[in-house]
């Protein structure tokens, strides 16, 4: 079972490197998509009571697939493949990934945390995933790839959370994921709304800084 | 049960204009709802108020609540009842004339989101006076000014509303800053203790804190209220909302700020002397600088607004002579200071909504609020210069009505506290003759805008054709005009219940010095019908009189008379405004007039607030400019922010990598 963990939270740091490395912004919302099941998997393989399993099915439908669902549809409408021009370029993405990675394992190291995690690979992926997540969110200028960025950073959130499975109650994950799935139908409005506006068919977010106060 | 029932109220108002987000904007029934549900608010917090108020004594009730520091206790004491009674009222008043004057089918844009939000600040207000945790009271206050903001940006289209709001915004949030190192000066110093209620603790607290605790309660609070100098909101803010969210907000919300500043001074059992002076002071300031601006003003609403600002002064009068009536030890002045200050939240919640739904009626018919264009509209529109005459005369302090009987308390005050052995205070020995000042320099004022606006002949097209507004706009009006004049003749009714709330305020101060015993009601209300009678007498005299003969207003013996020979509104108030350009600096723009036949010319005279245009925009502006290299930083890229975010995360986790473990 903990092998099977590792290996879990080993795939979810190699999706976090796809997410970077990929400009198919296609093949980016199918990784976050893999990134969700993987989180709904490990769940359960850490808790097989009612309220796992209800989180789990409820993390593999919304973030596995209603959520890419709605994405892949905001892409439909705008079409636009690939993110071009990214203010960092692809292969330094990877590097500052993997600068990202370690410094989370480093970091891990000094938390204080319970002894049941102190070990683990835990604590390190769900940092790992955090920063990449605002490496995504930082660096890309569509904003497709921006509301993948937002969904990773949220699933290390969701990782970290689950170290801390039993102080954190049921009901206030069930919250993020509403919350979650609210944000990112939002986010598909307002790609629309770029999309008329500007009526770029880049929907770059970078030309968005006139909205400063 | 009390309290749950007040709370269901709340829950109502706050829900009162969800419905109306759903329906098809051609029906009628999301503003039917949400009026029904603000009148159902309206009964239950009146009577929950009254309840409590009549001596059915203080209603509480705690519920579960998972927020750090938050419980969710309720209390309703007879002080928060005071409050209750018009956050019950005016609103509910309010709903039936936002149904006649921002109906959907004229304002389909924003219709639905100024009844969404009237009945979030309505909740919000509610909850304030209930609450009895400050993390609860916070909430409320957070709803409430947030609330606030978005109906004062109503009609958002229009650049001057756009700012109105922001600058209502800035200030609020500055106000809740302040409240929130209040808060936090009241849980260090109490240990933990986030009741909002004496305690033994706050009693226990070293004067240092209290002072703090107080002078920060009367800046953070003071912002809502509008007192002198952090009033700049109100001005812009209650002229460019819809009347009735003028009316709520200046009728009810500011009385919110005066409820937090009556709050804090009861937590502390033995109030310094400097307290009180310092409440005097700037009760008197406030009143003395808000009545002179509002003699400058042009615009009937913003003279309102300026209005409000001078009768918060004289509640603060009221509280700052109870204070100082608690330090030195007398009873009697304590009581009549605050239940003078008491009675006067109620008199202004109800005649300065009455003067902004009779000049909201107004606005309505004409389509403006510059007075310089109105004029002679009491002939059209004569219930609703009736309306205006009763707040205008209740507002001035004049009997019969209820201003009179409340600034009566202050006086009774405050020539009380200067017949002390110990001889009088400065500050104290200037509050009878501001307090009579303010009122001479209202009666002029009330006098200009009603002369301006009724009477006369109508000075531009707009008030050409006004025809009287319907039944919406004019019965809460009655209600309320009905109300002045109760209070007025019969202050005897109200002398329990401020009594009640006094003691809540300062236990056992009626006990020592009876309030009854100190208001002579019977003669007020003797006065007050005597009055009545001559007046009635004189009326019917009058009439029998038949004189009547048909000239143009005002023809003072000219052939032929033009309406824009008449007195302005600001030629009317300029001998005043010259008089007390000290306090007010007028900026007048006079060409000279030179030769026998003068080429055509203008006169152009305003006054800039004194705080928001000549000091706090110009400063603004100013650091606006010396930062502005600086502004890179913020340059509206949302990647440089996020990123700006990623470092900062970055750098804590390295120094907590370096500096070993959280403290």
């Amino acid at each position: 079972m903990h092998q099977l963990v590792e290996a879990l939270l080993v795939s979810v740091l190699v999706v976090n490197f796809f997410v970077l490395g990929t400009s198919r912004l296609n093949a980016v919302i199918h990784a976050s998509a893999v990134e969700g099941v993987l989180l709904g998997a490990t769940l359960l393989c850490l808790r097989r009571d009612w309220e796992a399993l209800a989180l789990a099915s409820g993390v593999i439908v919304i973030k596995g697939v209603v959520i890419p669902a709605l994405l892949r549809g905001a892409m439909r409408e705008v079409a636009i493949r690939r993110e071009v021009e990214p203010f960092v370029g692809f292969t330094t993405s990877l590097l500052l990934g993997a600068l990202a990675t370690g410094l989370a394992l480093l970091f891990a190291g000094t938390l204080p945390l319970a002894p049941a995690q102190a070990g683990t690979l835990f604590v390190p992926t769900a940092l790992a995933t955090v920063l990449t997540g605002f490496l995504v969110l930082t660096t890309r200028r569509k904003a497709i790839s921006q509301a993948v960025g937002y969904l990773v950073l949220e699933n290390g959130v969701f990782l970290m959370g689950l170290t801390l499975a039993r102080a954190l109650p049921l009901v206030v994950e069930l919250g993020v994921l509403l919350d979650l799935l609210m944000g990112v139908l939002v986010i598909g409005i307002i790609i629309n709304h770029i999309n008329r506006e500007l009526s770029s068919v880049e929907m770059d977010t970078a030309k968005l800084s006139s909205l400063q106060d | 049960m009390i309290a749950s029932l007040c709370l269901a109220a709340v829950v109502l108002a706050a829900l009162s204009g969800v419905p109306g987000l759903f329906f098809p904007r051609t029906s009628r029934a999301g503003e039917q709802l949400s009026v029904a549900a603000m009148l159902a608010f309206g009964a239950l917090a009146l009577f929950v108020a009254l309840r409590v108020l009549l001596g059915g004594g203080a209603v509480e009730l705690s519920l579960p609540w998972s927020v750090p520091g938050g419980a969710f206790e309720v209390r309703i004491d007879a002080l928060s009842a005071v409050f209750l009674a018009p956050v019950g009222l005016i609103p509910a008043l309010g709903a039936v004339y936002g149904r006649g004057y921002w109906p959907e089918r004229d304002h389909p844009h924003d219709a639905r989101q100024l009844r969404f939000f009237y009945g979030l600040l309505t909740a919000g207000m509610a909850l304030v006076v209930i609450a009895a945790n400050a993390v609860l009271f916070l909430v409320g206050w957070e709803v409430m000014a947030l609330a606030g903001y978005f109906l004062v940006a109503t009609e958002d289209r229009e650049a001057k509303v756009r700012e109105a709001g922001v600058v209502y915004l800035a200030m609020t949030r500055l106000g809740s800053l302040v409240l929130y190192a209040m808060f936090g000066t009241l849980l260090a110093a109490t240990g933990g203790l986030l009741l909002f209620a004496r305690s033994p603790a706050t009693v226990a607290m070293r004067p240092v804190f209290q002072s703090a605790v107080v002078l920060l309660s009367l800046a953070g609070f003071g912002v809502k209220a509008g007192l002198v100098p952090l009033h700049a909101w109100l001005p812009p803010a209650h002229g460019n909302a819809p009347s009735h969210v003028s009316a709520l907000m200046s009728g009810v919300m500011l009385k919110m700020g005066i409820y937090g500043i009556f709050r804090v001074t009861s937590l502390f059992a033995a109030p310094p002397l400097w307290w009180g002076e310092l409440v005097l002071a700037l009760g008197i300031i406030s009143g003395l600088v808000g009545v002179a601006f509002a003699l400058g003003q042009h615009d009937l609403k913003r003279l309102l607004a300026y209005h409000s600002v001078e009768n918060i002064g004289i509640i603060l009068m009221g509280l700052g002579l109870a204070l100082i009536g608690r330090a030195t030890g007398r009873p009697a002045l304590a009581v009549l200071g605050f239940a003078g200050a008491l009675f006067h939240v109620w008199n202004h919640a109800l005649f300065k909504s009455l003067l902004f739904f009779s000049a909201g009626s107004v606005v309505h018919q004409t389509g403006t609020r510059e007075m310089d264009r109105l004029g002679g509209i009491a002939k059209r529109m004569r219930l609703t210069a009736l309306a205006f005459v009763i707040g205008a005369v209740a507002i001035a302090g004049l009997p019969p009505l209820n201003g009179f009987a409340s600034e009566l308390f202050v006086y009774l005050a405050s020539l009380r506290s200067v017949a002390h052995p110990g001889g009088p205070w400065l500050v104290v020995a200037f509050a009878a003759p501001a307090l009579a000042m303010i009122g001479a320099l209202a009666v002029a004022c009330f006098a200009k805008a009603y002369g301006a606006v009724f009477l006369g002949e109508p000075r531009s097209d707009d008030a050409r054709e006004p025809r009287e507004s319907s039944a919406f706009l004019l019965a809460p009006m009655a209600v309320l005009a009905a109300l002045c004049a109760l209070f007025g003749i019969a202050p005897g009714l109200v002398v329990p219940m401020l009594a009640r709330a006094v003691d809540a305020w300062a236990p056992g101060l009626s006990a020592a010095a009876p309030l009854a015993s100190l208001v002579p009601t019977t003669a007020i209300t003797l006065g007050a019908l005597a009055l009545l009678l001559i007046l009635g007498i004189a009326a019917l005299v009058l009439r029998r009189r038949p004189t009547a003969m048909s000239a143009p207003t005002w023809a003072c013996g000219y052939s032929r008379p033009v309406p824009r020979a008449q007195y302005t509104a600001s030629s009317f108030a300029q001998q005043l405004v010259v008089l007390l350009r000290f306090i007010v600096w007028p900026r007048t723009h006079r060409p000279a007039i030179r030769g026998l036949f003068p080429s055509p010319t203008d006169f152009h005279s305003e006054t800039p607030d004194l705080v928001l245009d000549r000091a706090a925009l110009p400063l603004t502006r100013r650091i606006a400019r010396a930062v502005g290299s600086r502004r890179v930083l913020q340059g509206g890229s949302i990647h440089a922010y996020l990123g700006y975010i990623f470092a900062a995360v970055i750098v804590l986790l390295l120094l907590f990598r370096v500096g070993g473990v959280l403290p």
